[in-house]
């Protein structure tokens, strides 16, 4: 048995497939795997992946820097602004805009606006190698 | 004189051909630009869609909360008109009865002893606004033709942030609803304070069918906490999408109605063009008949004009 998965962007479905298993991390609850028949939810998600596993096996992730995930019946809807799939991911634009970060947080450890630049900048990288 | 009428009316003739071509590709390009708008307006729908559901969802789970956004203030003092204008003109009407239902809600809150902030996207808004001594309290132009999220972001933060600050009580929207390609409607919305959840529940779109109790992380109010931006965001974002759908088409069918009347402009002055160069012969053939026979009688004109010419 599988579920209806999609990735909803404010412009437009960017993703949308069937799974097996979805994994995502929510804010303050830490990881969290959706497999079909698991109970109405909804949660805040946290700047982190989310993981696809589809069907045959294979595996979609995507960097989503903040947004909802709604499951209810055998649909999972992720709602997010800014979400990239790991194989659409600039690796070098994300190491550039990582030691941009990196510069602007050692002069100034307490720019919220660079730490969020970093921690949006591993994600990409970290989700890119996966 | 009578060749000087004649080549007057090429050149209107041939002015009026030149702003035939001119509005004629306005017309194509607005036709091919209202698609595409439309069809973003309509891609768009889904994540407006599933955050009403969303919000669905937690209403029926009781979390309501005192979030800043749902605060009705006990007296209005400064009323926020948002107004959703183009940048260019020659799209007919649709700038002026956007702009006149904006000074509309500007002098409602007049009226009712409030201030107005006005937050105008779009340079013909406030080309108006700015002529008549409105107070423009934030601009925005270069988007209202294709509009982006982050822009709709941009805009309702600010919006937002003006309101939790308490500098407006009250936010009206005022853009153009698409309805349909042949349609398109002023609309005046109200978009701060947020109705409760609950009345969003009912009015809204989505499409939440089941009461199942849901489970909420970190919490219900945590959920709404964060939503409820995202909310406004998706909502102004979909109020610019529709506006920009129907400046297009409103562009088409001013453009269309313009190449209309220059060809029937154009076939008016053809007619009048050969009516005064026929006049010009039949005048110059009058002098040359006249001319002969001034000459008298031992000349025989006969000669000079051939039978039937004088038809």
């Amino acid at each position: 048995m599988a579920f209806q998965v999609e990735l909803v962007s404010p412009e437009a479905i960017t993703y949308s497939g069937e799974a097996e298993m979805v994994i995502a991390r929510t804010v303050e609850g830490g990881d969290i795997a959706f497999q079909p028949g698991h109970v109405p939810f909804i949660g805040v998600l946290a700047v982190w992946s989310v993981e696809v596993i589809r069907p045959d096996g294979d595996r979609d992730v995507f960097a989503v820097h903040r947004g909802f995930v709604q499951v209810a019946g055998t649909k999972i809807s992720v709602l997010s602004d800014v979400s990239e799939k790991s194989t659409e991911i600039d690796v070098s634009r994300a190491e550039q805009a990582k030691e941009n970060a990196e510069a602007q947080l050692s002069e100034n450890s307490e720019n919220v606006e660079a730490a969020d630049a970093l921690a949006r900048a591993e994600l990409r990288l970290q989700v890119a190698n996966a | 004189m009578a060749g000087g009428k004649e080549r007057e009316l090429r050149r209107r003739i041939d002015s009026v051909q030149n702003t035939k071509k001119i509005t004629r590709a306005m017309e194509l390009i607005a036709a091919t630009r209202v698609v595409k708008a439309q069809q973003r307006a309509r891609e768009a729908r889904p994540y407006a869609e599933q955050i009403t559901t969303v919000i669905e969802n937690l209403a029926a789970g009781g979390a309501e909360i005192d979030h800043p956004l749902l605060r009705k203030a006990e007296k209005v003092t400064r009323v926020g008109v948002i107004v959703i204008s183009s940048d260019r003109g020659l799209a007919g009407p649709y700038n002026s009865s956007v702009i006149r239902a904006a000074e509309r809600q500007v002098q409602n809150a007049r009226s009712e002893g409030a201030e107005y902030s006005l937050i105008v996207i779009g340079k013909k808004a406030r080309d108006y606004f700015a002529f008549r001594n409105y107070k423009v309290e934030s601009f925005t132009e270069g988007i209202s033709d294709n509009p982006t999220y982050e822009d709709a972001r941009k805009i309702a933060e600010t919006v937002a942030q003006l309101f939790i600050d308490n500098h407006i009580d009250r936010v009206e929207l005022v853009y153009t609803e698409f309805l349909s390609i042949g349609s398109q409607k002023v609309a005046t919305r109200r978009f701060l304070p947020l109705e409760s959840t609950e009345t969003i529940a009912t009015e809204g779109g989505g499409d939440s069918k089941n009461t199942d109790s849901f489970e909420f992380e970190p919490s219900p109010e945590a959920v709404l906490e964060s939503l409820l931006p995202r909310y406004v965001e998706a909502r102004l974002f979909g109020a610019l999408l529709e506006s920009a759908a129907s400046e297009h088409a409103n562009r088409q069918r001013a453009m269309k109605s313009a190449t209309d009347n220059a060809e029937e402009l154009i076939v008016k002055l053809d007619r009048e063009m050969n009516r005064a160069r026929q006049d010009a012969i039949t005048t110059e053939i009058m002098e040359i008949i006249g001319g002969a026979e001034a000459l008298g009688d031992d000349e025989q004109p006969e000669d000079l004009v051939p039978a039937g010419a004088e038809n």
